[in-house]
């Protein structure tokens, strides 16, 4: 409970007024954080504390607290959503740290995310990429066939699904050193790539949606593998291994 | 104001049909000619923008996360329902209308809740069109689960996924007419103002939230699919963001208030831990279909759990009081949500709460890991296999069903619930209350819709389990985009709608003095610190249970705090950049005021209904006793001289199809 002595922890935050702006990091001290808290949680105590010196508080993204928006970003010392597998800054609790511990907290950083402001940043080009190719051309109609119609294999539905499962939060692209995108990308058109819905434009999808993501910035994929370990959701390179079939596949049938 | 619901009469069966085939129709090429702005990218707002951008409106939409998929919609876990029949347990359009109507304790209209089973069906048609994977079974069908307060298997799901998979279905049709040119995007924007133009919505006021700039766009008509207001408690399920400011500022430009005070408080919530804490999480529902709910029987053994001296698991099924099992034989841990959520706290209050702040109850799977474990050592022969390994494969069966639930729930609390029963309490978690709609979704403001949780329109006061995707979508989907065109027919030589206006001017110009206002005011207080104190009157006073005495001390309370506010609110920033601090103080205005309204509606109401209980109103056993001789209608509010006046407007209801009968889960 809150009542019990908390940690006393540094905090290194970094601290940009907008995207014309230089950033650098600024140093905060923190007593008393309960290890139940999550880490947005105690962001919010530094919040209150610099509000109530009259200065301006650490901007971040957030909404959901339960890991499932993709809104919160950033990176924990070092490593995207922080030190805990499997989750994201919002569903990390203060009991990974100790007493004492130094924080660096600092935004994503690519070229395709540029800063808005302290911790925020632009992820549109993750959008700007579904709008390429993201879906399944179907008009919203009273009389679409029954759900039930074509039966799809459990396995390959559940493998849909998993990749289904990606909540767009970028900690793919923060954490590759080329800024790859591809963890994401691949998701995306593997979730189609294995439902029968997806088959009719599957060659286009895959073709246009790689573009995209050249175009928007990031970088290529060199299978270091970064993307896979620091993903909070779990998100298989199995996936990048599909779209490279898909990909090559379209190709082909293109010349 | 005669409130005039356009429910069309007939047959129930005909009467969506007979509706569509009677209202205006926007031919195609004309629909060109027309704009539609929808605030909202949730469930609601984005199949809504998706269908009316198909159909060749020109679209606006708004959201203020950084990508309309991140809309609170997509954190619902546990299901969807729809009246498919594929389990073949006697499921139909009749008995999803029915269990709906009794569910939401008889206070929704009848015409929009049939609808709203009707076409159930189309959404999950719609949904695997689009290559949204929900959960099947080995046969390679959709398979089902059972929620809360009906007897069918009803729900389709994607694991605790649901939401997300749905939201992102939504947001891919979005993001092809975002690609096609026919929606225009603005992530990162928030709504101020609703401008109105002879009567008519013709526009709103935006926010840029990154550069702060204000921004007039117009439409010839506007929809608000802006989420519930449950954050009115500052502590709820509901993401950080979920806001009424878009309802509100409509309300205040004519639009009634419908029935505030219907809040659904969920029955399965991790208990809070601490003053930091900044929301709650939600344990989905589902869980009820195999986690059984109780507390000690003896007093002696709650005290010995809270010092820690006894681990719930070392008291035998003698000293467990299953006490939803025994006060409701029949449907036991699946009673409706109200239910569930307001026998948690009566035994919390009689002492039996089994954490240090006495507010949780064990919600337990030892008896379903061992059933499942059976019947797995069954399929696979080894009906002999050894107590450990039975559990071990009872164990992988939970995990297959709520994995990452259980994954969710041990992040948070850092306990194992394979190994040791979940602790739950309810919390706020979404509001049947909302703007008040006609059959065609439109407000009391002509041209003014609204649409998914932010309306009020068809779960009376209490809403079933995985009713609010399926309403959401309907909404989105089906009915809007036919209702809309019957307004919208007369607007075909319009032509765009001007923002030099003097009502642009007006609107912008309230926005602006607002804000700045907020600003310069020079006070030491946040936001938060007010919406804190906010959500402890609404919890304590306006929660679980209310009486007239203290429904008028919070809203004298509630008027305190919001005088205090306007003296002593400290935003720092300015309003031309980008300043959450500022976000939420304007939210927090709002909030204020709508929370006195809800006090005002919870007050007039002397009966209780579904989510709303009076403690005058019981029965001798203490379950909710409704008032149908003289609260059988809806509470539609209008907006007064101040947010202390409201003026109340009633639209009886009338029930043709189903007998009001005192709910009974017994
Ligand atoms: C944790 C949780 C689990 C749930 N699980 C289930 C479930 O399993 N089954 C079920 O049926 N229901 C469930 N619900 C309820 C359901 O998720 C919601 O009722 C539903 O998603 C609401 O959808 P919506 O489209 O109406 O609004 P939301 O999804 O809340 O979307 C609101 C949108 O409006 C935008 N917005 C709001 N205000 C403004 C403004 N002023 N300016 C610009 N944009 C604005 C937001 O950006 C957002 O895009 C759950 C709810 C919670 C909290
Ligand atoms: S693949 Fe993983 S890390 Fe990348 S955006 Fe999706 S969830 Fe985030
Ligand atoms: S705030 Fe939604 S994932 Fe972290």
């Amino acid at each position: 409970m809150s009542n019990q002595a908390g940690m006393n922890l540094t905090l290194k935050v970094w601290r940009q007024k907008d995207g014309n702006s230089k950033g650098k990091i600024e140093t905060y001290k923190l007593a008393d954080i309960s290890e139940h808290m999550s880490f947005l949680e105690m962001l919010d105590v530094l919040n209150e504390q610099l509000i109530s010196e009259g200065k301006e508080p650490v901007a971040f993204d957030h909404d959901c607290r339960e890991g499932i928006c993709g809104s919160c970003s950033m990176h924990i010392n070092g490593e995207p959503h922080g030190p805990d597998r499997g989750v994201t800054t919002c569903q990390l609790h203060m009991r990974k740290f100790k007493d004492g511990d130094t924080i660096y907290v600092e935004p994503f950083r690519a070229k395709a995310f540029p800063v808005i402001k302290d911790l925020v940043v632009d992820r549109s080009a993750f959008d700007r990429i579904i709008q390429a190719g993201g879906f399944v051309s179907v008009n919203t109609s009273g009389n679409s066939q029954d759900a039930n119609a074509i039966p799809i294999p459990k396995a390959e539905a559940d493998k849909a699904f998993d990749a289904a499962t990606c909540i767009g939060c970028g900690a793919c692209v923060a954490s590759c050193k080329n800024a790859s995108a591809m963890l994401f990308v691949s998701a995306k058109v593997s979730q189609f790539a294995l439902l029968p819905q997806g088959q009719v434009e599957g060659k286009e999808r895959v073709l246009n949606m790689v573009q995209q993501m050249d175009d928007e910035g990031f970088g290529n994929c060199t299978n270091t593998g970064a993307c896979e370990v620091e993903c909070p959701k779990g998100i298989s390179l199995e996936n990048i291994a599909r779209m490279n079939r898909e990909f090559l596949k379209a190709k082909i049938h293109k010349e | 104001m005669q409130l005039d619901s356009k429910c069309p009469t007939g047959p129930i069966k005909d009467q969506w049909t007979d509706h569509k085939n009677k209202i205006n129709v926007v031919n195609p090429a004309n629909k060109r000619l027309i704009d539609v702005i929808v605030v909202g990218t949730g469930l609601a707002g984005g199949s809504a923008a998706a269908s009316l951008a198909e159909m060749g409106y020109n679209v606006k939409s708004f959201c203020f996360q950084d990508s309309p998929r991140r809309a609170h919609s997509i954190a619902a876990q546990g299901g969807i329902n729809a009246a498919k029949n594929y389990q073949n347990d006697g499921d139909s359009v009749y008995r999803l209308f029915y269990d709906t109507v009794k569910g939401g304790d008889y206070r929704a209209r009848e015409s929009n809740v049939y609808r709203l089973a009707e076409v159930s069906t189309n959404i999950i048609d719609q949904c695997v069109a689009q290559g949204v994977p929900f959960a099947r079974e080995y046969g390679g069908l959709l398979d089902n689960r059972s929620f809360g307060g009906v007897l069918v298997s009803r729900t389709f799901y994607a694991k605790g996924q649901t939401g997300q998979q749905l939201l992102l279905g939504a947001y891919s049709a979005m993001s092809r007419q975002i690609g096609k040119g026919k929606i225009k995007m603005f992530n990162r924007h928030e709504m101020l103002e609703l401008v109105v133009v002879d009567g008519k919505a013709r526009g709103i006021i935006a926010r840029n939230l990154v550069t702060g700039e204000l921004q007039r766009h117009s439409a010839h008509a506007v929809v608000l699919a802006t989420g519930g207001y449950g954050n009115v408690f500052f502590l709820s399920t509901n993401a950080m963001g979920s806001n009424v400011t878009a309802s509100w500022r409509a309300h205040k430009k004519g639009a009634f208030f419908a029935n505030p005070c219907y809040t659904q408080i969920h029955p399965t919530c991790i208990p809070r831990s601490g003053d930091y804490q900044s929301k709650l999480t939600l344990m989905s529902e589902s869980l009820r279909n195999d986690g059984r709910i109780w507390v000690p029987k003896n007093i002696e053994d709650v005290e010995a759990i809270r010092k820690g001296k006894k681990k719930p698991t070392e008291l035998s099924e003698e000293e467990r009081d299953y006490y939803l099992e025994r006060r409701y034989p029949s449907f036991g841990n699946l009673v409706p949500r109200d239910v569930a959520s307001r026998a948690a706290k009566e035994r919390c209050d009689a002492g039996y709460g089994v954490n240090e702040t006495g507010e949780a109850v064990y919600l337990d799977f030892a008896s379903a890991i061992e059933r499942y474990g059976k019947e797995q050592a069954t399929i696979e022969g080894n009906e002999n296999s050894s107590k450990e390994e039975i559990i071990r494969l009872g164990e992988q069966v939970i995990e297959n069903k709520y994995g990452n639930l259980f994954q969710m729930y041990e992040k948070i609390t850092d306990d194992n619930p394979y190994k040791t029963p979940m602790k739950i309490y309810p919390a706020v978690h979404y509001t049947m209350g909302g703007l008040w709609v006609d059959y065609n979704l439109m407000t009391t403001v002509k041209g003014c819709y609204a649409a998914g949780e932010a309306n009020f329109s068809d779960h009376g006061a209490n809403r079933l389990g995985a009713s609010a995707l399926m309403q959401g979508l309907a909404d989105g989907y089906f009915v809007l985009p036919y209702t809309i065109g019957d307004y919208l027919a007369d607007d075909i030589r319009t032509g765009p709608i001007p923002t030099d206006s003097k009502e642009f001017d007006e609107a912008e110009k309230a926005v602006k003095t607002r804000l700045e206002m907020l600003i310069s005011n020079k006070g030491t207080k946040s936001a938060d610190y007010y919406h804190r104190k906010l959500g402890k009157i609404m919890w304590d006073k306006c929660g679980m249970a209310r009486n007239e005495k203290e429904l008028n001390e919070a809203i004298a309370e509630i008027k305190e705090i919001r005088q205090d506010f306007y003296k002593n609110i400290f935003v720092p920033g300015s309003t031309s950049e980008f300043n959450p601090e500022l976000e939420k103080a304007a939210r927090v205005e709002d909030f204020l005021e709508l929370g006195e309204l809800f006090a005002h509606d919870a007050l007039h109401r002397e009966e209780s209904c579904g989510g709303h209980f009076r403690d005058e109103s019981q029965t001798e056993e203490g379950e909710a006793k409704r008032d149908d001789d003289n609260y059988t209608y809806v509470a539609a509010w209008e907006h007064g001289v101040s947010p202390s006046d409201p003026i109340l407007h009633k639209e009886e209801l009338t029930f043709e199809n189903i007998e009001l009968k005192q709910r009974s889960y017994k």
